[in-house]
């Protein structure tokens, strides 16, 4: 062989060092971004991160005292929202994946028309509406990932408190009578949990994937059914996978602010709810109305700090448990 | 250059061959199969296989890639069934009972006729839990049922001195032998009539294999074998019958001696003598 053959163009190796350059340069933007966000917030948040600041309501028009209320009715929220989106979601996520057909709508009504004439086209026929009905899901799940924030929540107000709660308290509340048909817990945690269904699904539908086919097989050769596949198999092997997904999207819906505007999130109470019903103070709300609404600027800003900061905090917590829980499950298939 | 001959007669075979049963009236049938043909979609994979498995007995299924062995396999106890477009036409009967009737509960029929895999597939449970999978599904609860079981496939998967003191580790630790053994003592707990095994041995080295081998002999004075195998010395090993498919079709059918001596067909003899494949 010629030696310039193995020799590189100087050119070539310019270019080779630019692009390396630049790939690392946006690495440093990121993490200097982050760096600077955390850093500002911890060193003006944490000394105003007091006991009094999480135990006491605020005081003087929101100058003084601390944000329990906030904490109190974003950890109750987002119990409420977990309840109504997770079981949905992976229910969800479990009959796309386990049970419509995985040869996909176009070919599976493909097969059905060529069937004519033969046995067990009606099979092919359910086979076929199963296909059209996932990818109709599917879509709609797609779509509903990409909606944005400030929409559900006016669609929960529409919904859910218009409609649904007018209706029940004409059904059950005397004439005049406003129970259902207002801001809520409840409401503002259905809403939320729609913001949060997409991310569920998804990252439930990815944690069933890594389930090997070879276990199902396994599973229905040994005589067990599909359903006990999946409550033996397949559930128990994506547990921690479904886990992750559900924590990182309830981490995200905790911090959402837009769909709980119109809702039942509250500007000041100075109780803490005690039911569905009622209405509740939240930590993202509560920064918005501190940067917003404050009749003393200078004498709000500790407390603004204090409150981004736990909330940051709580959403790192969700995170680093999400974290932890998919980093055991690698290190454990990775035997 | 390979003769028939050295297929029968290397390496001091771990099990004998069976005696010449071409000769004697065959056991009773404990599968029929008459005019099976099977379809992935419209391509039509099994043409018109006709055979009957004898009780008992280690029927081994060889021939090239792609030739519908293990597809025959897998139709006998409607592991098809689970593939997209997948259908079977024609009769597989075992113990006279259709197995593509409509009135058949494939679920029923998979704990009559069990299966062992290529890749062993233990699940990620401890070993007990492993074999106590199909008691569990089947309802049996009862711990003193479920210790014996668990216990006596495990002897009869020749398992036992190697995992009794250590019955709730996890059955992924153990070596690739041992799961595929675990995964043979698993099929065994539901107390199958037939056992199905898709090339069992073909991931594992030749100790293991061996151990395999000597196993699928022990089995058979209990249970109707059926076995998929690339290794025509494994088949000449362990089975009585061989059956040789090729494009879709069952070329011979006969007794394993007679099918390695003396194939009728010059297809068979072909590719016994490494001629394609």
């Amino acid at each position: 062989m010629p030696a310039p053959a193995v020799m590189t163009a100087p050119n070539k190796r310019i270019g080779d060092k630019i692009a390396v350059a630049l790939l690392g340069l946006s690495v440093v933007i990121i993490i200097a971004i982050l760096v600077v966000i955390i850093a500002n917030i911890a060193y003006h948040g944490a000394a105003a991160v007091t006991w009094e600041f999480i135990t006491q309501a605020p005081r003087q028009g929101l100058t003084a005292g601390g944000i329990m209320p906030a904490i109190v009715g974003t950890a109750a929220l987002v119990i409420l929202m977990s309840i109504a989106a997770v079981p949905l979601g992976v229910a969800t996520a479990i009959y796309l994946h386990e049970y419509t057909p995985a040869e996909g709508l176009s070919l599976a009504w493909k097969r059905f028309r060529v069937s004519k004439g033969r046995p067990g086209r009606r099979r092919l026929f359910f086979r076929a509406m199963s296909a059209l009905l996932a990818t109709v899901t599917r879509s709609a799940v797609a779509n509903l990932a990409g909606v944005p924030s400030i929409v559900f929540g006016l669609f929960g107000l529409g919904f859910f408190i218009q409609f649904i709660g007018r209706s029940i308290d004409r059904a059950t509340q005397p004439p005049g009578e406003v129970l259902w048909g207002q801001g809520s817990l409840l409401w503002a945690a259905c809403t939320l949990a729609l913001l949060t269904l997409p991310t569920v699904i998804v990252a439930t539908e990815e944690a069933l994937r890594t389930v090997p086919h070879d276990l199902r097989e396994a599973s229905l050769a040994l005589g067990a059914t599909q359903w006990e596949t999946i409550r033996r198999v397949v559930l128990p092997g994506s547990l921690s996978g479904i886990m992750t997904g559900a924590i990182l999207g309830i981490s995200r819906g905790a911090g959402e602010v837009a769909p709980i505007l119109f809702t039942g999130a509250a500007y000041y109470l100075p109780f803490l709810p005690g039911d569905v019903t009622d209405q509740f103070m939240h930590l993202g709300y509560h920064v918005l109305i501190l940067s917003t609404q404050s009749p003393d600027v200078e004498a709000t800003k500790p407390l603004l700090y204090g409150t981004v900061f736990v909330l940051l905090a709580l959403t790192f917590l969700l995170n680093l448990a999400g974290v932890i829980i998919r980093s055991r499950t690698r290190s454990r298939s990775h035997r | 250059m390979t003769t028939t001959m050295d297929y029968v007669s290397t390496s001091a075979p771990a099990v004998q061959l069976s005696p010449r049963a071409s000769d004697v009236t065959p056991p009773p049938a404990k599968i029929e199969v008459r005019n099976f043909n099977f379809f992935y979609g419209e391509t039509k994979v099994l043409h018109g296989i006709e055979l009957d498995i004898p009780e008992k007995q280690v029927t081994a299924l060889i021939g090239p890639s792609g030739c519908g062995k293990s597809t025959f396999l897998r139709s006998i106890n409607r592991m098809n069934d689970i593939i997209a477009g997948a259908r079977g036409e024609g009769l597989i009967s075992i113990g006279s009972q259709d197995v593509y009737a409509p009135s058949v509960d494939v679920v029923a029929l998979r704990r009559r006729v069990g299966m062992v895999f290529q890749k062993s597939n233990p699940f990620p449970k401890s070993i007990f839990e492993n074999i106590a999978y199909g008691m569990r599904i089947g309802g049996i609860k009862d711990r003193r049922v479920l210790d014996e079981t668990v216990e006596r496939s495990l002897r009869r998967a020749a398992l036992w001195d190697e995992v009794k003191d250590r019955l709730n580790a996890s059955a992924l630790a153990l070596s690739g032998g041992q799961q595929q053994r675990l995964c043979i003592a698993r099929a065994l707990a539901v107390d199958p009539e037939v056992l199905l095994m898709d090339e069992p041995a073909s991931a594992l080295d030749p100790i293991a294999t061996q151990k395999i081998e000597e196993l699928v002999y022990e089995l058979k004075t209990n249970y109707t074998i059926v076995i998929v195998t690339h290794n025509m010395q494994q088949a000449a090993r362990v089975s009585d019958r061989t059956a040789f498919f090729m494009l879709g079709k069952l070329v011979e059918y006969d007794v394993t001696k007679t099918i390695f001596m003396n194939p009728t067909q010059k297809l068979t003899e072909d590719y016994i003598t490494g001629r394609f494949g």
